[in-house]
């Protein structure tokens, strides 16, 4: 349960609700990506489950017209706060045209659209880090008062870039968020085995701005500390490092069995905190989810992903040729 | 005209972009203060100040990863990687990033950068100051490679890679930078990447080259000429997208083909080339295709006589276009 207040946050009402919205319909799709695999109609999946909390929190604080984001392949919370919507998600697990993130030439989870703000990433981890750091280079050198903000895994924290990027924000005091979501496994290797501090936001002290370990599983705490990075970053006084501890509530991807490298009890403990439910109760007890309001977004949120899952299924693929373009500029 | 080095050309070019386009900025090591420890950079922190002419961190995936970010946020950034030697950090932003984003993204997101790096031998630069190391990026679509060789293709080709939409490598060979020097307009011109250029015309044997291997090939071509072998130098400039055109026209010519180039034989740049004329004028070569390259050992060594056996000169590739000549 939240810890906060929403009001002292500065959030109404609708607002809190609205984060609920996102969180649900991140985690709706998600579920449904899952059907669609195992009745062998999408090829693979990559879930956000469990971590929707940090994904909406974080992206709730930013300015979705100027700001940027280079988030990563666990991010369909944040993409969905930046505008994408149910179809252009079941668009992109079916690989059809209506992809905004790669017109199907990426795997799902590998988000990107210019119209969202939200650059485009790949499957070698953390190379989105310099990426936002460049994009916050270039609002410095125009003046503009836009952040950028990426996210990556604790695993993928181990990476070169992830150093690379933080030092060069450091140095030039530029208005870039990186956010970690430590969910305690990069596939199956767990925090012991991945990291010699099992707290990355200490590594924030050695590049030379603040760094914040939060609970990833409180929408309201990483809404509370994301503001506030992003209004450093808009004052001109540089990066933030924030690492949201959360839990990854299903197998790495549709490919991988956590039985493997994780026990079912482990598994349930972490499911009683699930974040959508604890965020539902604190909402029911502060008397803003109201049975009829919760029913109406169920049912809301149930009629997008059926819609989007049959708009995506019935579309048509590309022409196989179509792979051969956008190599080079085309004139 | 004026008579300008290799060198200027680079540090006119950017210059000259840089005052007609605000998007335009420089960072690498030692860029700004010290104006890049070959001077290629030299004045452009004064011209254009800290902002534009960015030292940066020793960080090389960092100065092209950030340089692709602000590339796709509507910047044009010329990156420098002080060796080519120390590009291999950043190989992974060039090669996963750069050179596939818009494909990734069907051109909704773009990279318009340039990365310079100075490359090449016959410097006293060991193993890790003197590779070529273009045969490592070739392969690799989405990018493009240039290796010019001349003041006047320098200039001309660096600014149309800054102008250009898409990553462009511009590799400078070191050893040109003071040692070449050639009249360069006073107007501003651009020289469309993946044209190559005949350098000299001639008849017997057709060798196709770039870099600093052109300059030892005009060498190797008037001592033969005395010799009354008439020698058809193609001097690349690009070498991804290749003249293809141009170097079958060049094969068809003469009927005698040499590849050279300084980097190692094996994986290189001839093989891709050899390959194209195989296939495309085979009916039309009187021998087989040669290629005189670098051996292919991991590096130059720094002892000065095994850097002089190691790398090619105007002899050597004379030996070899006089045994064409002779088949
Ligand atoms: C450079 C690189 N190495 C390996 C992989 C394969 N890989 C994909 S995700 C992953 C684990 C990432 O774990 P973490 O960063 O903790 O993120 P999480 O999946 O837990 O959210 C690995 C090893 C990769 N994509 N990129
Ligand atoms: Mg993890």
């Amino acid at each position: 349960m939240s810890k906060h207040d929403y009001k002292e946050l500065g959030l109404t009402e609708e607002q809190v609700l609205n984060m609920y919205y996102f969180m649900l319909l991140a985690r709706k799709l998600d579920e449904r990506f899952w059907l669609l695999n195992r009745a062998g109609k999408i090829p693979f999946v990559i879930s956000c489950q469990g971590q929707e909390a940090a994904q909406v929190g974080a992206t709730f604080a930013l300015d979705k017209t100027i700001d940027y984001i280079a988030p990563y392949y666990r991010d369909l919370g944040c993409v969905l706060v930046f505008g994408q919507t149910p179809t252009d998600i079941m668009m992109s697990a079916f690989a059809k045209p209506g992809d905004p993130n790669s017109h199907g030439r990426q795997m799902p989870g590998h988000f990107g659209g210019r119209k969202y703000r939200i650059l485009s990433g790949s499957s070698p981890v953390t190379t989105q880090f310099p990426h936002a750091v460049g994009a916050a280079l270039a609002a410095k050198m125009r003046g503009e008062k836009s952040v950028a903000y990426t996210s990556t895994g604790e695993g993928s924290s181990n990476q070169g870039d992830f150093h690379e990027a933080a030092n060069f924000a450091a140095v030039h005091k530029l208005p870039v968020i990186f956010y970690v979501e430590n969910n305690g496994y990069a596939i199956s290797v767990p925090l012991d085995k991945q990291l010699g501090n099992h707290n990355t936001a200490d590594r924030a002290v050695g590049y030379g701005f603040p760094g914040h370990s939060i609970d990833g599983n409180d929408v309201l705490e990483c809404y509370k500390y994301t503001k506030e990075a992003a209004e450093r970053a808009r004052n001109g006084e540089g990066p933030t490092l924030i690492e949201a501890r959360t839990y990854r509530l299903v197998p790495h991807s549709s490919d991988d069995d956590d039985r493997a490298y994780r026990s079912r009890e482990e598994v349930e403990a972490a499911k009683q905190k699930d974040p959508i439910l604890t965020f539902a109760q604190y909402l029911r007890d502060k008397g803003v989810l109201t049975p009829e309001k919760e029913q109406e977004m169920n049912d809301s949120i149930a009629k997008a992903v059926n819609e989007a899952t049959d708009e995506a299924e019935k579309a048509p693929f590309f022409d196989p040729e179509d792979a051969l373009t956008h190599v080079y500029e085309e004139r | 005209m004026a008579i300008k080095s290799y060198i200027e050309a680079v540090t006119d070019a950017l210059r000259e972009e840089m005052e007609r386009d605000e998007s335009i900025f420089i960072l690498g090591e030692d860029v700004g203060v010290r104006g890049g420890v070959f001077r290629a950079t030299a004045g452009l922190i004064e011209k254009f100040g800290e902002e534009r002419v960015i030292d940066s961190p020793l960080s090389e995936s960092a100065i092209v990863g950030v340089s692709i970010g602000a590339a796709m946020v509507g910047m044009r950034p010329v990156a420098e990687m002080q060796f080519a030697d120390f590009i291999f950090p950043a190989y992974n932003q060039i090669v996963s990033e750069a050179a596939r984003i818009r494909y990734r993204t069907k051109s909704d997101w773009t990279v318009p950068m340039t990365i310079r790096a100075p490359y090449g031998g016959g410097i006293h630069g060991g193993l890790y100051h003197s590779q070529s190391v273009e045969a490592l990026f070739h392969h690799v679509p989405g990018i493009k490679i240039v290796m010019p060789s001349t003041p006047y293709d320098v200039k001309g080709l660096l600014k149309a890679a800054i102008r250009d939409n898409d990553p462009v490598l511009f590799f400078e060979h070191k050893r040109c930078y003071r040692l070449i020097k050639g009249e360069v307009p006073d107007e501003d011109y651009t020289i469309e990447i993946g044209k190559g250029d005949v350098k000299r015309e001639g008849t017997d044997v057709t060798v196709i080259t770039y870099g600093l291997m052109v300059h030892y090939t005009l060498e190797a071509a008037e001592v033969l000429e005395k010799e009354g072998i008439s020698t058809h130098v193609i001097d690349l400039r690009s070498i991804k997208p290749l003249d293809k055109e141009l170097i079958i026209e060049g094969a068809k010519k003469t009927g005698k083909v040499l590849i050279v180039h300084e980097d190692g034989k094996f994986g290189g740049v001839g093989g891709e080339i050899s390959a194209i004329i195989a296939e495309e004028a085979l009916f039309d070569l009187d021998a087989p295709i040669q290629r005189l390259a670098g051996p292919d050992v991991p590096g130059m060594p720094y002892s000065p006589p095994q850097e002089k056996f190691y790398m090619l000169n105007p002899t050597k590739i004379a030996d070899a276009i006089r045994k064409l000549a002779e088949f």
